[in-house]
């Protein structure tokens, strides 16, 4: 697999990041192009309300990431946060003071068009109630520029599982798709059973995966293991994004997964800016543009 | 003659016995809490069949162990009883992969196969 991620992903140097370019969309190159290219940002794991080691700066990372992502020169059509919006609390009224002030943060957004997705974090423990009260649905899908794009939940379930009504909505919708339509699919955690004995999986994503394995232009973007990583199921790409909260250990790099000792500099941290045309590339933005 | 009988039977009666012990399942019983398991290290021997009795204190917990292929909930007021027989030697993590809060990430043990 190592193998094929590094000659389905070439990598670039970028001026804020690393830029990966993937071979996708290939097949569909002259109508993609007759679209026109358009580009997004990718935040995920912000974790507000989150108090520890991991981060000293949390109080303020959210804030910094927003300001980057509003001096791009050239601004996003829109933005997803690919959950994990605020941090776990027993306390629901705790829970929905920490979603009330993560939404006053990031509607410092100058890019209105926002669309957000649950983690475990914010959905688990009241099965996506308090979330729900915020942000509306948990799962849906979005067309733009000719690309369909599909949210999947995997998180209000806190068996970690998309579900049998979730998965005859998304056979539903596919049926509607011709198998070479350009198709992002937007999630919390991996579809796929990245490391399962760290709990870096979703139950029955398999189930997702065989669903969208028709059609031949599909990626997916999740957070959730607050890293980048990049996997291949079949000719489907999987894209982890990092975190802006604290990076974690890579997946099998030792027994126990663990938050990284914090670093001033968040070299771990940060939001994507992923271009979709002809191929999907992205590059990873830092917190604060130096 | 009854107990020559015995003493007679005796080698393949330990031999029988010995069978025996090492199928009768070995129970190993788990407890769950928010965040952890009690024992959260077990350690048991290659082709020993087992019955893992797992029960909760607070609420629904996950028991998985990936590299047995074994996934349960375990709910209040109940003993979830597993049976599994080691295969193959080693280390083996189990975690609980029911979302119960923060300190979640923390929750699991190992289950260690000797030879």
């Amino acid at each position: 697999m190592l193998q094929r991620d590094r000659r389905d992903f070439l990598k670039l140097a970028g001026v804020a990041g690393v830029t990966f370019t993937a071979g996708l969309f290939a097949d569909r190159q002259a109508s993609a192009q007759a679209a026109g290219d358009f580009h997004f940002v990718q935040f995920s794991d912000t974790h507000w309300g989150y108090k520890g080691a991991a981060n000293p700066d949390a109080e303020n990372t959210l804030a910094k990431a927003v300001a980057t992502v509003n001096g791009l020169a050239n601004p996003p059509d829109f933005i997803v946060f690919t959950g994990d919006l605020t941090h776990t609390t027993d306390d629901p009224k705790e829970r929905r003071a920490r979603m009330q002030r993560f939404k006053e943060i990031v509607s410092a957004l100058r890019v209105k068009d926002v669309r957000f997705m649950p983690g475990e974090h914010d959905a688990s423990l009241d099965r996506g109630e308090a979330y729900k009260e915020f942000f509306g649905a948990v799962n849906y899908t979005f067309d733009h520029k000719g690309v369909h794009f599909i949210a999947l939940d995997n998180t209000t379930d806190p068996a970690a599982k998309l579900g049998d009504e979730q998965l005859a909505w998304l056979a539903a919708d596919l049926k509607q798709r011709k198998t070479d339509d350009r198709i992002v699919v937007l999630t919390h955690r991996p579809l796929f059973d990245l490391k399962p004995d760290w709990d870096w999986t979703t139950a029955d994503g398999a189930k997702a995966i065989d669903l969208l394995m028709p059609y031949t232009n599909v990626v997916v973007f999740y957070g959730h293991i607050h890293q980048e990583n990049h996997h291949m199921t079949g000719h489907i790409a999987h894209h982890a994004a990092k975190s802006l909260i604290f990076p974690l250990t890579a997946p099998g790099s030792q027994p126990k997964r663990a938050p990284l000792p914090y670093d001033a500099a968040q070299p771990g941290l940060g939001t994507r800016d992923v271009t979709v045309g002809a191929k999907v590339s992205f590059t990873e933005l830092p917190v604060t543009k130096s | 003659m009854k107990r020559r009988a015995l003493v007679l039977l005796g080698i393949p009666l330990m031999i029988g016995a010995a069978r025996l012990a090492a199928q009768s399942p070995v129970e190993v019983r788990i407890s769950a809490r928010k965040f952890e398991f009690h024992p959260n290290k077990a350690t048991v021997k290659l082709g020993q069949p087992m019955v893992l009795v797992l029960t909760t204190e607070d609420r629904i917990h996950g028991f998985k162990m990936p590299d047995f292929g074994i996934r349960v909930e375990v709910v209040p007021g109940q003993e979830t009883r597993v049976s599994l027989t080691p295969g193959k030697t080693g280390s083996f993590t189990f975690l609980c992969d029911v979302f119960c809060g923060d300190g979640h990430d923390d929750m699991d043990g190992t289950l260690i196969v000797e030879a």
